[in-house]
């Protein structure tokens, strides 16, 4: 049966992967991540449902471990803070090229360095940009409640598994420590050893029976092979864009200023937008879901209707970059967010949206799509 | 007597293994990595557990062994492989799970991934290939370059003053308890493959009883990277090598020799 709870988004996430039937958890401590792999060895999952958890002897143990136990066809999750998903990346992006299946958990601080472990926005070009070496993305979900870090675990996997990739939880410091009530989902089963070894042998490296050999790698010499392996990858990104972008609008139809938020800062954002709307500006929040794929489209066509947008992240702008490429110059694009584990508030969001977009009047530039693809 | 009258099975005595594939081996002419690779799948199919046997390959010269090994196989990062094979043994309990890793894969910089596997105990057997220098990238120095040897990295001789010294990483895991057995071997001679080959069975056997984790080191020749001829690698190889390397059982059921 489904359970209400009130329970911190670390632990959230960790009872989600127990219940959605994932086979193994792979972590190594950080704050502000902790929770999940205590949550974890307290529950015993291995009595629940025998899955298995196991705590590495460094981030980048743990994502090799990820990638073994993928590679085998095993459902199989790691989480980490920012400095930790940073040494995870080497793993991510064989994770990527030898096209696994894993979901990966950031909970993000701030940085760069070892920065600090206050809740951070920073980790947004990491996440999106590849961050580690060559030519692949990350699918990316971004919480912005307790109750999505519950239920994106299963979202995360059920992506992992359409594309055979590896896919991003990018949560933060906020997310992860705040509590809310939150709706559990019903426990699933764990796949059979003889399920999983029809289900994936094609691929998996379960034990070669009378079918040719499984072999999982990323390496191709051959440049052409090679060049062959990334469209393919190429190829799945395109899928992705086109048939699981996920984002939320409110207060969009007769908005004339737009705030884009995700997480963290969506939810303050919203309260911003509510301030806003009671000193009479009409203002509305797009909130990307995925920030891969990120919602192009829906950014261009609102720059036909507002008079600016301001985004608004815990970071120095990292996601305004991609809104300023989604928006074409149509309008204004500023920034907003405070750093170094500093929580802007709604207040300092509105005066921001005043200050560095409706001070200056309107200076839209007329721009279609068709006019801007030619 | 024609050759096709030779190759008909009754006629006989020895011939590959099946879990050998075809393809011909990369390695340099003369190098062990192929008598390595050939005593590993031997073990695994007189053993009768191919099916149940997940390999992991490293990255260096062996990279590529799931080319050659007709088993089911996972190519690890640099370093990493004894945590992808913890990833995969810890999900797949039943099943025989091995790495095979080059010096400077294992002993430089997979030192905490090797050491942590061995000291969880972890269920698996990892097969060392130990020559002393980084093959595939062309010759430089390794963790267990000896004293002296002119390397790529080291053209002047490996100076332990600066450099260090070669570290003998078998002897330094069989110290931690999760490490049940650790072997040092060589296969340049029928006489040493043979007891390399035993090794390795035991090391499977080990697995299938669920002892912990088995390490078969195997002191190999790089010729080209020595700039040697075969022949002349494996000389210098028993008398360089050995003497620091030392052949032989290290820690046997849990104990140390």
């Amino acid at each position: 049966m489904s359970e209400l709870k009130l329970m911190k988004g670390n632990e959230a996430l960790a009872e989600a992967a127990i219940r959605v039937g994932a086979d193994a958890y792979f972590g190594y401590p950080i704050t502000p991540q902790s929770e999940v792999i205590e949550y974890l060895m307290a529950q015993r999952p291995e009595e629940r449902t025998g899955m298995v958890v196991l705590q590495a002897e460094s981030e980048i143990a743990a994502i090799n471990m990820v990638y073994g136990a993928a590679s085998s066809g095993k459902r199989v999750m790691t989480s980490s803070s920012s400095p930790g998903i940073s040494l995870k990346l080497e793993g991510i992006s064989y994770l990527a090229g030898a096209e696994l299946p894993a979901v990966i958990v950031n909970v993000v601080r701030a940085g760069p360095g070892l920065g600090t472990i206050q809740p951070a926005q920073g980790d947004y070009f990491q996440s999106v940009k590849g961050g580690g070496h060559g030519d692949y993305k990350l699918y990316v979900l971004a919480p912005a409640s307790v109750q999505e870090m519950s239920d994106f675990v299963e979202d995360a996997f059920a992506i992992a598994y359409k594309y055979r990739a590896p896919v991003l939880i990018l949560s933060d410091g906020l997310i992860g420590q705040m509590m809310e009530k939150v709706i559990l989902k019903d426990q699933q089963k764990r796949m059979t050893d003889e399920e999983l070894i029809k289900k994936y042998d094609d691929w998996a490296t379960t034990g070669k029976t009378d079918r040719e050999r499984n072999i999982v790698t990323s390496l191709d010499l051959q440049p052409d092979k090679m060049e062959t392996r990334v469209n393919k990858l190429i190829k799945k990104y395109a899928q992705m864009e086109r048939e699981d972008l996920r984002f939320e609008t409110l207060n969009c139809e007769d908005a004339e200023y737009l705030f884009v938020a995700y997480g963290s800062s969506a939810r303050i954002a919203q309260k911003a937008m509510e301030l806003g709307r009671e000193k009479g500006i009409k203002v509305g929040l797009l909130r990307p879901i995925t920030l891969f794929p990120f919602p192009k489209k829906q950014l261009f066509d609102l720059a036909d209707q507002v008079e600016g947008i301001l985004s608004v992240e815990l970071s120095a702008g990292q996601m305004v970059e991609d809104v300023r490429l989604a928006v074409e110059h149509k309008v204004p694009v500023e920034h907003f967010g405070r750093t170094g584990g500093i929580i802007h508030t709604p207040e300092e969001i509105i005066e921001a949206l005043e200050e560095k977009i409706i001070k200056n009047g309107s200076v839209r530039h007329h721009k279609t799509r068709e006019s801007s693809i030619l | 007597m024609e050759v096709l009258d030779i190759i008909k099975p009754e006629n006989q005595v020895f011939c590959k293994t099946k879990l050998m594939t075809d393809t011909a081996l990369s390695y340099c002419p003369g190098c062990g990595h192929g008598t390595a690779h050939n005593l590993v799948m031997e073990v695994v199919e007189e053993m009768g557990i191919a099916s149940d046997t997940i390999g992991v390959a490293p990255v260096g010269c062996s990279v590529l062994a799931y080319d050659f090994m007709n088993i089911d196989m996972t190519q690890a990062a640099h370093g990493r492989a004894p945590a992808v094979a913890t990833g995969i043994a810890r999900t797949w309990p039943e099943k025989y799970v091995f790495t095979y890793q080059g010096d400077g894969d294992l002993a430089a910089i997979g030192t905490a991934e090797t050491i942590h596997a061995c000291n969880r105990g972890e269920n698996i057997v990892i097969v060392f290939v130990n020559n002393g220098i980084y093959g595939m990238t062309g010759g430089q120095m390794a963790p267990t370059t000896l004293s002296g040897m002119k390397t790529s990295t080291s053209p002047y001789g490996r100076e332990i003053e600066t450099m260090g010294s070669p570290l003998k990483i078998t002897e330094l895991v069989a110290n931690l308890p999760g490490v049940y057995y650790a072997t040092r071997h060589a296969v340049h001679t029928h006489k040493h493959a043979r007891k390399a080959k035993k090794a390795l069975k035991k090391a499977f056997e080990n697995t299938r009883l669920k002892k912990g984790l088995s390490i078969v080191e195997i002191v190999s020749n790089c010729n080209s990277g020595w700039k040697m001829t075969p022949n002349d690698s494996n000389d210098w190889m028993a008398e360089n090598m050995f003497p620091y390397f030392r052949l032989g059982d290290i820690k046997v059921n849990g104990k140390l020799k």
